[in-house]
């Protein structure tokens, strides 16, 4: 009985899934191993030779030009969102990324920073407290850090589902609270106003542009200190009880005591966030730390990818710089819709040849609809494309939309979702021949309707995210690949 | 003491809208070990589906056809329809990811139930619409002793949601699927190799528990009349909380469950503060978590090493 010559061929090829029983670390040096023929390998190898803090010098340095490019100031606002976005989205990549505890109450803890620092700066509590934020921050930060643990130690006893919900609840119960109790000191639904500036070195910061730059010192730091626990025993233990509890247990690594620590340097990480948007929106209210904001967060760290520092900046760099700088002008978010659709395309249809079929078919299949429409009827195509610029030219004789067009646009977009299910389920050449329709109808609903209500779009957006990174790419755009260890 | 039965009935009512739900939380996380966020925003669909049905049988004050029609019509249409969109969720979002950590399919959940409320808030708006119960069941049908009222409305919510937990209990113990979803529950792989159809088995769960969702929702729109997009939210919460307390993947966990939040958010309003509803049913959640997180009927998991 020897199998000998029946061994399946030795293939080169790597295996698109990472293999079972491969850990995270020999997965990571073979991709490290692994670089691309030619100049793109050099270029490769000669970034692998960087060190970190170079890098982040380079970024940082990057990061402070912008505020010299921007024209006005919405755009500076943008980038503060974008700062605070992706500041948060690194607080919860400690405990969702590489602790593996689902944290479903983060936002409470930036809304705690947020809160506590508009306490302690504000005529609020007795006669009003002004304290300089040298001493608030100091004090905001240790706080968070013991809610941190208090809020983590029911990840003691409990893992999973049920940490997620129990947590849940606590972001749920933040919201009730700063709604609900002590109405004359946390102001119930209206808040607090009126918030000190944060003052740093004897200067009060009062412009948008003193708070880009004091977020993204915050958020370098922030880096540099996440890269080096990252690369630290504590760093090494997180991913441990991620990847295994029991066996880390083993390991002698104190399991709760590390994960209290991750819950608490999350905690800290929101929470110095929290204390600089209320200090850059002089007031706090309950519904900035709402659910959609967690969503959004988390949004922010899959689509970058979980576990990884660069991915957490850059989910939420990316993520906020869409939703807040692109989608409010009409024109603009033409740009990113139709941009972002050609891309994926790019990237995901090969050959090149299927690509230039699906592009030229949906073009010609446009026309074809349109005039059909427009022979059939006139008002099916009255309406024409709400959004602006010269896209808006472009696509006026290809895109339907009829006179009605919020209402044909509703239908349009059950259909589109329909459409895309199904376009997820067939497989091979109906997929392309389906992708036609379904891009076309795309453009129409988006012409028709989503343009004209930006504020659910970004909603949609979101959740859409969520959904397509999980099922397609669970690794976000920067993460390595987890590996299951069976 | 008229007080007393009212808020109880009350109490009842509420309950048993939360324990529908539950039991759709609670046999999806037995099957799938899924916390389906997403269920919440089911039971909101099924009462826009209640709502637009109304208004297809020519609105609440000039209903075309008589009432137990409109009735049946909305049970089974928003049981049916919730059903078919929690299959159709299930297929798309979920099975794709049954072997993948269980992290993402949370973070999906979370995605669905998202993308569920904005598509609702895109469609129909964010307005609060009203049911108008009052306006085709009568308010003078129920019963009236002294200060107490039951309406017609309640008594028939209870009494239904009994029914369908009777008939659940009875599907899951008797027939020949309850009895594949309870082996797929305790082992999916053992299952599999004895020939069940594991994928059909989850889809019928998922199409079960998304009823239940959707006929509670009519129920909530008869009931409390006024319906809108995040209504679902809280309530798929607070469901599984009743889910969680009662024992999650137990069947009369989840209506026990119910019961009692139900019971503890009547009564909490009744005598102490509305304010405070909220704070105190997570409060009960929280503490029973901790103290005994299996739930009132659950029992301990064992630990597979």
């Amino acid at each position: 009985m020897s199998t000998k010559g029946e061994e399946p061929p030795v293939t080169t090829d790597r295996p698109e899934s990472a293999a079972v029983g491969v850990d995270e670390w020999v997965a990571r040096s073979v991709d490290r191993r692994e670089y691309a023929p030619g100049w793109r390998g050099d270029a490769q190898r000669l970034w692998g030779r960087v060190g970190w803090w170079p890098r982040l010098a380079v970024a940082a340095l990057i990061g402070a030009a912008v505020p010299l490019l921007t024209v006005n100031d919405f755009q500076l606002q943008v980038g503060i969102n974008a700062l605070l976005l992706a500041l948060l989205a690194l607080g919860l990549n400690i405990s969702v990324g590489w602790a593996g505890l689902l944290d479903l109450g983060y936002v409470a803890f930036y809304g705690f920073g947020a809160y506590s620092f508009a306490l302690l700066s504000s005529n609020q509590i007795g006669g009003g407290v002004h304290l300089s934020a040298a001493l608030s921050l100091p004090i905001v930060a240790v706080a968070a850090a013991c809610l941190g643990l208090l809020v983590g130690l029911p990840s003691r006893r409990l893992i999973g589902d049920y940490l997620a919900i129990i947590t849940l609840f606590f972001g749920e119960a933040f919201v009730e609270f700063t709604n609900n109790v002590a109405p004359s000191t946390l102001g119930g639904p209206n808040g607090i106003v009126a918030i000190d500036p944060i003052k740093v070195l004897g200067q009060q910061i009062t412009t948008n542009k003193g708070y880009f730059y004091l977020l993204l010192i915050l958020l370098v730091a922030t880096v540099a200190a996440l890269h080096l626990l990252d690369t630290s025993r504590t760093g090494r233990a997180w991913r441990a009880v991620r990847d295994d509890p029991l066996a880390a247990g083993l390991m002698t690594i104190p399991v709760n005591r590390v994960k209290l620590m991750a819950f608490s340097f999350g905690a800290v990480v929101a929470a110095l966030a929290g204390t600089v948007f209320a200090a850059q929106q002089i007031s706090v209210f309950p519904t900035d730390f709402d659910t959609p904001f967690l969503i959004l967060i988390y949004a922010a760290l899959i689509l970058g990818g979980a576990g990884s520092i660069g991915g957490a900046v850059l989910g939420g760099l990316l993520l906020s710089v869409m939703l807040d700088g692109f989608l409010r002008s009409p024109t603009q978010s033409g740009y990113l819709f139709y941009g972002v659709i050609l891309l994926t395309l790019i990237v995901k249809l090969r050959p090149w040849r299927r690509l230039a079929a699906v592009l030229v078919g949906t073009v010609a299949f446009g026309f074809a609809v349109h005039a059909i429409a427009k022979a059939i009827s006139a008002n099916a195509v009255a309406g024409g494309p709400q959004s602006g610029g010269w896209i808006a030219n472009a696509v006026h004789d290809w895109v339907v939309v009829p006179a009605n067009a919020t209402r044909a646009g509703n239908i349009g977009f059950v259909l589109l979702l329909c459409l895309v299910i199904a376009l997820v389920q067939v497989k091979g050449r109906w997929r392309t021949i389906l992708l036609v329709p379904t891009l076309y109808l795309a453009a129409c609903v988006w012409e028709g309707r989503l343009v004209a209500v930006p504020a659910i779009t970004r909603q949609l957006l979101i959740g859409a995210i969520l959904i397509v990174m999980m099922n397609a790419r669970p690794q976000g755009l920067l993460g390595s690949k987890r590996v299951e260890v069976v | 003491m008229h007080f007393f039965v009212q808020e109880l009935v009350n109490g009842l009512t509420q309950g048993s809208l939360y324990a529908l739900i539950a039991l759709g939380y609670s046999m999806v996380y037995g099957v799938l070990k899924l916390l389906n966020f997403a269920h919440g925003d089911l039971y909101m669909v099924g009462a826009f589906i209640g709502y637009f049905v109304i208004q297809w049988f020519g609105g609440s004050t000039a209903l075309s056809v008589p009432v137990p029609l409109v009735l049946l019509v909305m049970f089974l249409l928003a049981g049916g329809g919730v059903g078919a969109l929690g299959v159709a969720i299930e297929r798309f979002a979920y099975r794709p990811l049954r072997d993948a950590p269980r992290i993402a399919p949370l973070i999906t959940a979370l995605g669905v139930s998202f993308l569920l409320e904005n598509t609702m808030l895109l469609l129909f708006g964010a307005s609060y619409r009203d049911y108008n119960t009052s306006a085709f069941i009568p308010f003078s049908t129920g019963i009236h002793v002294g200060p107490l009222d039951i309406d017609l409305a309640r008594i028939m919510v209870i009494a239904l949601s009994v029914i369908l937990m009777i008939s659940l209990t009875l599907i899951v113990s008797r027939t020949a699927l309850g009895k594949q979803m309870r082996a797929v529950a305790s082992d999916r792989e053992a299952a599999e190799m004895l020939g069940i159809n594991v994928d059909y088995t989850i889809a019928a769960t998922f199409f079960l528990g998304s009823a239940l969702a959707g006929i509670a929702g009519v129920m909530s729109g008869l009931v409390f009349n006024e319906i809108y997009n995040l209504m679902g939210f809280l309530a798929g919460l607070k469901a599984f909380t009743a889910a969680v307390v009662g024992g999650i993947g137990s069947i009369p966990g989840a209506m026990l469950g119910g019961m009692v939040i139900g019971l503890a958010e009547s009564f909490v309003t009744g005598y102490i503060s509305s304010t405070y509803t909220n704070l105190i049913v997570f409060g009960i959640l929280i503490v029973m978590m901790l103290v005994r997180p299996q739930g009132l009927l659950g029992r301990v998991p064992l630990e597979k090493v």
